[in-house]
This record gives C-alpha cells, sequence and structure tokens, in this order.
C-alpha cells in the first residue's frame, strides 16, 4: 500500500549559517530509512508521465519499486541503463520541471522525490562499488568524442556499451567539462564526478586530456587518424559581458572565471597556488543558477554578496531551490536593478557601480514582461568585486577550424534533430548546438546522437 | 622514446631563468612563432602559460623565470621528470608574412619568445634587426642562438656592462634616427618596454605588434580573465592574441590588471622560500 503523505520525505541539510563557510555538500542525502519511506509514496503508474519528462528516459517507477523492495543493485541496475551519469543527475537536474513536474502525486501534493532517490541509488552504487560497466563485444568502429561534459560522457557510454571504441578529446587537465569547472563542490561534489568517468573508463573509454580540437587536432585531423565519426559536446564556454563602462577593471570577473579558479584550480583551499581575489562586497550580475553558484561561492569566500537581477523575482531563472538556499546563506537579492557603469579608483580598481531602479513593461519575445528603466533613478553602490553571470555562448575554436561545419548566429552549431551536422559524420549535441541549457538536456543529445552515430556507422 | 611531458632537456640559462624541452608530439608538430602552451607542473599546481620558444622534432622548448610559487616548482622538477600537464598550441601564430624588413625588440626573458619571432621573420626573407635588452651582461640570454635567427643582433644592458649602454627603446631610437625604416616592428617584454617601444614607433609610424602574457586560466577563451582593450574593444588574449597592434592596446588597463593578484603571489612567494630554507635547516 503506498504512503498518501502529501509531502515529500526531507533531506537533511547542512545549517545554512554553517554551511556558507564551507564547501562541503549542502543537501546530505537520505538514509536507508528516509529512502525506503520515500519511495513508498511511489504509486508505480503503469503509464507513468515521470519517465515522458525525462530527457533521457529513466525507468522511474521500475528503479524505486526496486528500492520498495530493498533490491539497491536492481534499483541501480534500472537507473544505470538510461543515465550514464546518476548520481550528478540526483543533484543537479531541475526535476521540479522535468520527471517530478509530471508526477500525479504532485497534483494533490508534492511529488514523489525522484531526483532524491535517484541520488540515493546512485551514491549507494558509488559507496558500494556497484557499476554498470557491461559493454559489448568491441565492434571495430572508432569513435571520437570532443569534450568530457555531460553531452559527450554520455554520448561515450552510450558507445562504449555498444561495442565502440571511444576516445574522449578534453581541453583542461580534468575530465567533467561544466561538472569540474563550474558547479560547486558544495551542491556536486568532485570525487561523484571522477566516479563517474572512472565508471566510463572501466567501459574501455579512452579519455585524452589536454587536447584542444581546433588548435592540437582538428576535426579533420580525426578523420585521418582513423575514426569515423565525431561527436562534438564542447559546451557553450565563452563568457558573456555586460558592454558597460569599467568591465575591465581590477575586480570585475566573468562567473567562468571565478568558479574555475574556485572549483576547478580549488583556489577555496588555503593552500591552493591559484589566487582567487579577496572581496569584502561582491556583486554579482544576472539571475540564473550560474549567478546563484557564484554568489554562494563568494558568500563562504567571507564577502557580503548581492545579486544585482534586472527583472523581479518571479522571473529568476535559476532554479527555485537554489534561490531559496543562496537567501538562507545570506545572499542578498537587489531585484528590478541594471547595472550602468563600474567605477574604478586610481589603481584601476573597482570601487563601486552605478545601478538603475527598472521596472515590468509589456511582455517580450520570451514572455516575459519586458524590464524597462525608471528615469532618475540611479544609484550608487560601493563594492570591490563584480562578477559577471549574464550568459555563455559557445566557443569559436571548433566552428572556425572545422571547414563545411555551420553554426547559427549565436554561434551555436546546427545540428537536426537526430544531432547530425552539415558535416557527414560530424554530429554534435548540448550547449555547443542549443546555447547554454542544463545537464540533463544535454546528456538527452549526447545519447540521442549516440543512436544517430551507431546508425549511421552501422549504414556505411 | 620519452614519456609523456617529460622534461627531456634543462638548462640553467641564468640563477633565475631556465629552458626545459618536453616531450609533447603533437604541439611540437603544430607549434608557430607566437603561439604558447599552458603546464602545470605538479597535479595539483596552478596553469603556467608560456609562450613556445623553439620546437624540435617532438621536443617543444619553453623558457620560464622564477618569479614566484608556482614557478619555482616547476623549477624543482629535474631533467628526465616529468610535468603534470602540457597543453597547446594556444592562441594565434605572429604575422610574419610580407615583411620585408623588420625591428624584433625583447626585453629579459622576453628575448625567449622574440627570437623565434625574429627566426621566423628571416626564415620568411626579410631582414631583421634584433634588439634584446637586458639589465647586466651576467643575465643575457640566447646570445648566440639569437644572432644566428637575424641579420643584425643588438645587445642593451641597463648598466652599460655590454653592448649598447641604456634600455631598448633608446637603441631602437638610435637606428630610426640614422635612417632605418621597417615594415614592422615586434615587441616581446615587459609591458613597460612594450609601451615604451609603442611610444617611439608611434613618432615615425611604423606598424608595431606586441605580445600580451596576461593572467590567464584555461586559455582557450572560456575565463575572460585574459581581456585587453584593443581599440576600444575587448579582446581576450588567449584566443584573438597574444599578440596585437600596440598602437591601440590600452597598456595602463593591462599593467593595473597585471598586479590583480600582487599581493597573493607576493605571499605565496615567500612562503615558498621559507619551506624550501626549513628543508635545507632541517
Amino acid at each position: 500500500m503506498a504512503d498518501m503523505s502529501p509531502d515529500k520525505t526531507k533531506m537533511p541539510e547542512q545549517d545554512p549559517d554553517v554551511r556558507n563557510k564551507n564547501f562541503l555538500e549542502v543537501a546530505l542525502g537520505y538514509t536507508d530509512e528516509l529512502a525506503l519511506r520515500e519511495s513508498h509514496r511511489c504509486l508505480g503508474c503503469k503509464n507513468p508521465k515521470c519517465v515522458e519528462g525525462c530527457p533521457v528516459g529513466v525507468p522511474i517507477p521500475e528503479f524505486i519499486g526496486h528500492i520498495q523492495k530493498g533490491d539497491m543493485e536492481g534499483a541501480y541496475r534500472a537507473l544505470s541503463r538510461a543515465n550514464a551519469l546518476p548520481a550528478v543527475c540526483g543533484r543537479v537536474c531541475p526535476q521540479e520541471n522535468q520527471c517530478e513536474g509530471r508526477c500525479v502525486r504532485g497534483i494533490k501534493g508534492e511529488s514523489v522525490g525522484i531526483g532524491r532517490l535517484e541520488r540515493y541509488t546512485a551514491d549507494w552504487a558509488l559507496e558500494h562499488g556497484v557499476a554498470n560497466t557491461d559493454v559489448a563485444a568491441p565492434n571495430g568502429h572508432k569513435v571520437a568524442v570532443i569534450g568530457s561534459g555531460p553531452a559527450g560522457l554520455t554520448c561515450a557510454g552510450e558507445l562504449a556499451r555498444l561495442g565502440y571504441a571511444v576516445t574522449v578529446y578534453e581541453a583542461f587537465h580534468v575530465a567533467g567539462g561544466v561538472l569540474s569547472y563550474g558547479i560547486p563542490e558544495f551542491r556536486l561534489p568532485k570525487s561523484i564526478v571522477q566516479k563517474e568517468v572512472a565508471n566510463l573508463e572501466k567501459m574501455g573509454v579512452d579519455i585524452e586530456l589536454n587536447t584542444v580540437i581546433g588548435k592540437t587536432l582538428s576535426i579533420d585531423e580525426l578523420f585521418e587518424m582513423g575514426f569515423e565519426a565525431v561527436f562534438i559536446g564542447s559546451g557553450a564556454g565563452l563568457p558573456q559581458f555586460m558592454k558597460i563602462p569599467g568591465e575591465s577593471l581590477v575586480g570585475v570577473f566573468s562567473a567562468n572565471e571565478y568558479l574555475t579558479r574556485i572549483n576547478l584550480m580549488k583556489a577555496y583551499k588555503p593552500d591552493s597556488p591559484t589566487p582567487i581575489f579577496e572581496s569584502r562586497k561582491v556583486a554579482v550580475l544576472g539571475g540564473g543558477n550560474v549567478a546563484m553558484d557564484a554568489a554562494r561561492c563568494a558568500r563562504r569566500m567571507g564577502a557580503e554578496v548581492h545579486i544585482v537581477y534586472r527583472r523581479s523575482e518571479a522571473e529568476l531563472p535559476a532554479r527555485a531551490e537554489e534561490v531559496h538556499h543562496a537567501k538562507e546563506e545570506g545572499i542578498i537579492f537587489d531585484l528590478l536593478c541594471n547595472p550602468v557603469l563600474i567605477e574604478g579608483d586610481d589603481k584601476g580598481r573597482v570601487k563601486s557601480m552605478k545601478l538603475i531602479r527598472m521596472e515590468l513593461g509589456e511582455p517580450d519575445a520570451s514572455g516575459r514582461r519586458r524590464p524597462v528603466p525608471v528615469e532618475g533613478s540611479e544609484f550608487e553602490m560601493e563594492v570591490d568585486t563584480v562578477i559577471v553571470a549574464i550568459g555563455t555562448s559557445p566557443n569559436p575554436l571548433i566552428r572556425t577550424t572545422t571547414p563545411g561545419l555551420d553554426a547559427n548566429k549565436w554561434g551555436c552549431i546546427t545540428t537536426a534533430p537526430d544531432g547530425s551536422t552539415s558535416r557527414e559524420g560530424v554530429f554534435a549535441g548540448g550547449d555547443a548546438s542549443t546555447g547554454a541549457a542544463t545537464v540533463i538536456l544535454a546528456m538527452g543529445a549526447g545519447k540521442t546522437a549516440a543512436k544517430s552515430i551507431h546508425q549511421y556507422i552501422s549504414n556505411k | 622514446m620519452p614519456e609523456k611531458y617529460e622534461i627531456v632537456r634543462k638548462k640553467a640559462l641564468t640563477p633565475d631563468i631556465s629552458s626545459i624541452s618536453v616531450y609533447s608530439p603533437l604541439v611540437a608538430k603544430k607549434a608557430l612563432a607566437g603561439q604558447f602552451i599552458i603546464l602545470r607542473a605538479t597535479a595539483d599546481g596552478e596553469r603556467i602559460p608560456l609562450t613556445v620558444s623553439s620546437t624540435d622534432g617532438e621536443l617543444v622548448t619553453v623558457v620560464y623565470q622564477k618569479v614566484g610559487d608556482s614557478t619555482m616548482t616547476l623549477d624543482e622538477i629535474p631533467e628526465g621528470g616529468c610535468l603534470a600537464d602540457f597543453v597547446g598550441p594556444l592562441g594565434q601564430p605572429t604575422p610574419v608574412d610580407g615583411v620585408k624588413r623588420a625591428a624584433v625588440v625583447g626585453g629579459g626573458l622576453g628575448c625567449a619568445i622574440a627570437l623565434p619571432v625574429a627566426k621566423a621573420l628571416h626564415d620568411a626573407g626579410a631582414k631583421v634587426d634584433l634588439i634584446g635588452g637586458f639589465r647586466s651582461k651576467d643575465i643575457v640570454i640566447l646570445e648566440d642562438e639569437m644572432r644566428a635567427a637575424c641579420d643584425n643582433l643588438y645587445i642593451c644592458t641597463d648598466d652599460g656592462s655590454y653592448g649598447y649602454h641604456g634600455f631598448t627603446t633608446g637603441k631602437l631610437e638610435e637606428l630610426l634616427t640614422a635612417g632605418e625604416r621597417y615594415d614592422r616592428v615586434y615587441a616581446i617584454g615587459p609591458l613597460v618596454m612594450m609601451k615604451m617601444v609603442c611610444r617611439v614607433t608611434k613618432k615615425y609610424d611604423l606598424p608595431t605588434i606586441v605580445s600580451m602574457n596576461p593572467i590567464m586560466i584555461d586559455g582557450t577563451g572560456m575565463c575572460g580573465c585574459c581581456r585587453v582593450t584593443v581599440g576600444g574593444q575587448v579582446k581576450f588574449a588567449c584566443v584573438d592574441g597574444p599578440d596585437f597592434d600596440g598602437h591601440q592596446i590600452d597598456f595602463d588597463e593591462t599593467i593595473a590588471r597585471a598586479a590583480t593578484y600582487k599581493e597573493f603571489e607576493q605571499r605565496r612567494r615567500a612562503e615558498h622560500k621559507c619551506r624550501l630554507e626549513g628543508m635545507s635547516n632541517g
């Protein structure tokens, strides 16, 4: 009999006043008891809406059914069949808009905590050394994957399972892409990412670090080396700036830079050789998940932190949970404000920012009400650090060095729904083709492209 | 065969400056004058960008100066040891096409980068004057190599202990006053030197290319840390450069940005020295 409690079983968290001074994980995960309780809230629908909401089609009622019976290995096998990075997705997926958003339990109460159960199952497997590394016999075909972020890792995993020899090329010295350089330790511990990567390596995936495709090797050279297909999952790593005066002052950073120093280069550790700016008062420009991550990192480094966003709270693009966590940790939200310019001192260092108040006008093309400046409402804000988190676009390195590879005016590689591009044998997916989006959408694209690559090579 | 990222050859050029030749066949095959690599000495180390000084078969040679904690750690790896990471070639090559007469000005460690630029110009058929500036005679590096890569080599020392007595700009101005004219001047060295070279060449309206070496992390356009303002436009040195039109660069901004982590670096350097002394005492 299902547990008809209207509320999700709560997951223990670090106290906000403690966690805003450390980089340990915020959410602590379910205990066996809590997971079992939550699993019984799933009705095991015959026609599960939740699965339709999942970009990689995780068989949700099936894996939760195994938890109900105490069969954790079965739960993990069901989950990992569809999802190459379950410990990651259980932590960073926007479940409220996907699986959980479709859950029938959500009509009269809270949905089943699918994400929490996914995390519980994946963590159980990592702790118990259980991995689903079954692969088909080698089929003699080679595929190259560019980028070791969520799209690339998923594509590589799917192809390895089918018996392909897969090489993943990564520009950085660590695999994981945005999972390693972008998402902070307190939301996604890097040890978890590395364990998921290690599982792929156990499946025979070869990961070549320190290789910049477009510089060290070109896509044409990859074909010359005997790869029969190439998947581009190079993400959207190029930071955008506001294009306002003062943006090159010392103390203005892209969120990419700030987060990379902290996450990838571990600048939060006192003995790190990579420096981080010592900030007293920080303004983070933007209202997305990356803005929340940057703000929460700066807070943990000891600064007073303000989120500056030009629309109102309802329009914040970040997940509600991230906004909630940020507020709990003492981050101040300056909504309906837009920066006009950044002022520096005589040493070229940030000393303040001039802002203007905004109000919401008519809806724009995105359907959101357009923010318009309130005339004469400019004001000064004293800050020593400005972190720009208004978005990223795809890196041009690959598109500019690959003749015949089409991209749109934003630099996103043009793809058909099956992931194919204008170049034969070249497929793409994730942020490289959509522009900045979510981990799980990139994984979905990696999975789709893997299927298409399999078809393409099989039919050759 | 050497191991991946092995330091196959290591040579101390001065007590503070060393050259290492690293086994990295893919980078060696592609790297052109003006491009750079990023290395990490150890598995928890900082990413250090260094411009390629030369390539030889499967080896890439870079020259570094022990200026901080990270380069001091790099210097502790002996010949035969391996670097943790080595990636490249990054950035755009220095443009040398269509230049018949060139002056290449290098300052200190910058001479290690001026060398391949002079060589590329020389190999492409240009007549090259190479001006290399150093504080004094005992820290002159790569003199023979530089002499072989140009038509006229002018070594300058600040203290007059060797060659021309004075700064590189003094020598350059002397040549220009004597009537020398160049299709292009290349300046590679400390920011202040490049700024002063540009001030001289501006007077003579000589196109001048400078090689920027701002703080960077990834070297592929991802962090935006290396941004420089060129002709009022923000450019990323790692992907758009590192070479830019010297007359368009906002040097004052670049000089301020280079000092972003000055206090941190001074502290780390002092700590590193303490650790070394602690070891030798203990």
